[in-house]
């Protein structure tokens, strides 16, 4: 028994090897582009070049003539579609603007946006045809910035759009999709009584997710209307709804093979190539493989919004924060739906904080439809947040940490967005930081420190596992949540947790849509949670029907039979004097004693446990390059239970870089025509190991009490505190708040600069 | 009855700028049901694109869930993830 008193456990918590890891290392996974079918054509996207343009007609009669090309499609093969609601990823989209962001119909509205498509049997000849596409555009002004779309007389990206949200509503069309406002409380009259006020205002690039693996598919059209597609993504069932609704295609004629992914973290809850590859199959009767090379990664798919972000807080002086208010305006690229809410509702969750309004602006402009990436929207307000915070502590001469554990969100706080917490792990991370060796080593000239707090909810939803044991006493466990973060590894833990055997003998498999239940897609840190849910339900099922086959060897009622170890035992001594008997020993029965042993539990999740982390940078600033190096990097973060604490420490670790990277180097710079200029890695620079210190990590343990195990999802929280980590670091060795991301080089070469100048 | 708890903007055209609303609705279901009659709209809102908290804990799609007597309940946009 555990401490606690609970059933000790014998695979949770542990760390066995990756059950996909040598067919990564080796080479034998098959992503997104390894795979192939016979006679597959070239499928190759014909992009816009103009930030903004009317779209007066699209030949493609030269295309189709040249050699080996066999379908070219634009928008006016596929289905016009009307305004209709969807849930995607970070929130609502709608499955028109879904349709328009695949294939631009009436107007570009982004560098990159996808006016046409062709099919050939080679990529010369593919090359060829779309060079010999003739687009007639009408180019029209456009909008990069969020606030410079939000003026009056900024070029209008949709006609159709008047701003919700706002009293009266309004007459003339506006980039601005939606306003909202968030507020508990009298937050006016809180300020009143604050002795400090610190307010601020704050900006964030856009930045792509930077998964290494660009999209890629292969889809097939059959004769008879069936379809099939093998592709990289966040959710097979995701691509086979959005195919299905995109193309006008019943579920059922859709079948979905998830091939493995390199990387997502939510730029892969959505369709790009999917729908295309399918409509050119069906004209070219051919399958069609499609893939992006890394600059269509960057000018064709969405990365999350940048935004600016407006603080003030109010605060007693002894630090009792006592009122929050911000305006959060977030670009959403060429069709609405930025993360604007979750950008609002998380603003100040780490708080203890009654008083507080968040009001937010979803914003069009011409760059790419943002798309989810880990926490979506939370890293920005976040970014604002923390900062001001860090200043607050400043003012009032505290230690950060002690400032923020004064203010920090418990058990029976009332959220900043409302709810009342439960069973939360702020304050642990807290003082796992506080008693960290690295919040207390020695920092020389030109070094500082940094910390931030920060919150994600994280969610559940509809999940299916099947778990069927074979005839030797393994077991197979299949789930349809493609495996971004380790999810076949603790899928097959928490079944052999349940089955009392080794997690050797359970082999977990992610199954295409035809072959298992229905999941939604894997993001938001559900897969642990609530995937993870119906494994052991299905797995719990499977041990009552080993009892039941015991008790019919056994002869006896099924209630005098107990699950051991593994083993099938009498209850007691009434229950008669047996041998135990193995999962073997019963599969090896099974037909025997009522045919196959299997079981599968569909569920829809609730009461995802909200995930909150800490993190402590360590930098050096070089005055003279603006060059910052990370000495040291410590992320803590309640993780419920860890079912594979690797795992959770990868997660962690990962979500830290890319923060580091968004806070120092990434950014999508645009000429004068709203043209991409840096699309590959070259010139957009994202964190490499040599960078970067290793990053320490602190997994603290405050159990969900919805989940069996205490999991919580992981994967969010790490990107939230990051960028305000780091200038709060930066401020701290050189005295100068950077309020801008990314803190470049020539970026903090200039505030030294300036700095310099002043002093002077 | 549930203290029904509205801290997004965009219910409060719904109900004429109310914030907090009391129901005896005891499930979610039965919750839209009864705010579609008092405020039309506002129901099929809460059904399609809302979260709703009970007593802190985030129910989404689970028209199912128990409101118990007492309770406290947020109406929240729904939530996501990356």
């Amino acid at each position: 028994m555990a401490p606690d008193g609970t059933p000790a456990l014998k695979v949770v918590g542990t760390r066995p090897i990756r059950p996909d890891g040598v067919d990564k290392v080796t080479g034998r996974a098959q992503f997104g582009a390894d795979f192939q079918l016979p006679g597959q054509l070239v499928g190759k996207v014909l992009r816009s070049p103009h930030a903004h343009a009317r779209i007066r007609s699209i030949d493609i009669s030269k295309a189709e003539a040249v050699p080996g090309v066999k379908a070219v499609m634009t928008a006016a093969d596929m289905p016009e579609i009307t305004s209709e609601e969807a849930f995607v990823g970070e929130g609502p989209a709608d499955f028109k603007d879904m349709s328009g962001n695949t294939m631009a119909r009436d107007k570009a509205l982004y560098d990159g946006h996808a006016v046409a498509a062709v099919a050939a049997t080679s990529a010369a000849a593919a090359d060829a045809a779309l060079a010999a596409i003739v687009v007639d555009y009408e180019v029209l002004p456009h909008v990069i910035e969020v606030e410079d779309a939000m003026v009056e007389g900024a070029p209008i990206l949709h006609d159709d759009m008047f701003t919700s949200g706002v009293d009266p509503k309004p007459t003339k069309p506006s980039n601005v999709a939606k306003r909202m406002v968030f507020q508990l409380g009298d937050v006016d009259a809180a300020f009143e009584k604050a002795d400090i006020v610190i307010e601020r205002k704050y900006k964030t690039a856009p930045v792509h997710q930077g998964y290494i693996e660009p999209h890629a598919c292969v889809a097939q059209y059959a004769a008879d209307g069936q379809v099939q597609i093998y592709c990289s993504s966040q959710g097979q069932f995701m691509v086979r709804a959005y195919v299905a609704k995109l193309l006008g295609i019943d579920i059922s004629e859709i079948r979905v093979t998830p091939l493995e992914i390199g990387g997502g973290f939510g730029g892969k809850t959505l369709v790009y190539l999917e729908p295309l590859a399918v409509v050119l199959s069906r004209k070219s009767g051919r399958p069609v493989k499609m893939a992006m090379t890394r600059e269509e990664v960057f000018r064709g798919s969405g990365p999350t919004s940048g935004g600016t972000v407006w603080v003030k807080i109010g605060a007693k002086r002894d630090g009792t924060i006592i009122a929050g208010d911000a305006v959060l305006k977030f670009q959403a690229g060429a069709y609405a739906g930025s993360p604007v809410g979750p950008g609002c509702m998380t603003a100040f969750a780490v708080y203890d904080l009654q008083d507080v309004r968040i009001t937010g602006y979803d914003v069009v402009t011409n760059r790419p439809k943002v798309a989810a990436y880990r926490a979506p929207g939370a890293p920005i307000s976040n970014f604002g947040i923390e900062s001001a915070v860090d200043e607050l502590a400043r003012e009032l001469g505290m230690d950060p940490v002690e400032l923020r554990l004064k203010n920090a969100a418990k058990k029976g706080t009332k959220a900043a967005y409302g709810p009342t917490f439960g069973d939360i792990g702020c304050v642990e991370t807290l003082e796992a930081v506080k008693n960290h060796p690295n919040y207390q080593a020695s920092l020389g000239p030109n070094q500082g420190r940094g910390v931030a707090s920060g919150f994600w909810f994280n969610i559940g939803g509809e999940s299916s596992a099947t778990v069927n044991i074979n005839e030797d006493g393994t077991a197979v466990v299949a789930t349809g949540n493609p495996d971004i973060g380790g999810s076949r590894a603790s899928m097959a833990m928490m079944a052999a947790e349940v089955l009392g055997i080794e997690v050797e003998r359970v082999r977990p498999i992610v199954a295409d849509t035809s072959s298992v239940g229905y999941c939604f897609l894997t993001g938001g840190s559900r897969v642990t949670f609530a995937t993870g849910m119906a494994v052991v339900e299905a797995s719990k099922s499977v041990v009552n029907e080993l009892k039941a086959r015991a008790a019919k060897i056994w002869d006896i009622p099924v209630e005098a039979v107990e699950w051991q170890d593994g083993e099938a035992v009498p209850a007691g001594s009434n229950a008669g004097d047996f041998e135990p008997l193995s999962l073997e020993d019963i599969a090896a029965k099974s037909g025997r004693t009522g045919g196959p042993i299997a079981s599968t539990s569909s569920l829809n999740a609730q009461g995802a446990g909200p995930g909150f982390g800490t993190h402590v940078v360590d930098v050096e600033v070089d005055r003279e390059t603006g060059h910052v190096k990370v000495l040291r990097y410590l992320a803590t973060q309640d993780a419920g239970r860890a079912i594979h604490p690797s795992y959770v420490e990868g997660q962690i670790q990962g979500g830290a870089v890319q923060g580091i990277g968004w806070a120092l180097n990434e950014e999508y710079i645009y000429d004068d025509k709203g043209r991409l200029e840096n699309p590959g890695f070259l010139d957009y620079r994202i964190p490499v190991a040599s960078d970067l210190p290793m990053i320490d990590t602190v997994v603290v343990e405050v159990p969900n009490p919805r989940h069996p195990y205490g999991a919580r999802g992981v994967g969010e929280v790490p990107i939230v505190p990051p960028m305000a980590a780091m200038a709060n670091a930066i401020q701290d060795a050189i005295g100068i708040r950077l309020t801008e991301l990314p803190m470049s080089p020539p970026k903090v070469r200039k505030a030294v600069d300036e700095q310099a100048a002043a002093e002077e | 009855m549930a203290r029904i708890v509205l801290t997004h903007s965009a219910c409060h055209r719904y109900t004429d700028g109310k914030a907090e609303l009391e129901s005896d609705a005891a499930s979610i279901r039965a919750l839209v049901r009864d705010l579609e009659t008092r405020f039309p709209g506002l129901g099929r809102q809460v059904e399609e694109s809302m979260a709703v908290a009970i007593d802190g804990v985030m129910y989404q799609d689970d028209l199912t869930a128990p409101i118990p007597e007492g309770a406290e309940v947020y109406l929240l946009p729904r939530i996501g993830g990356g």
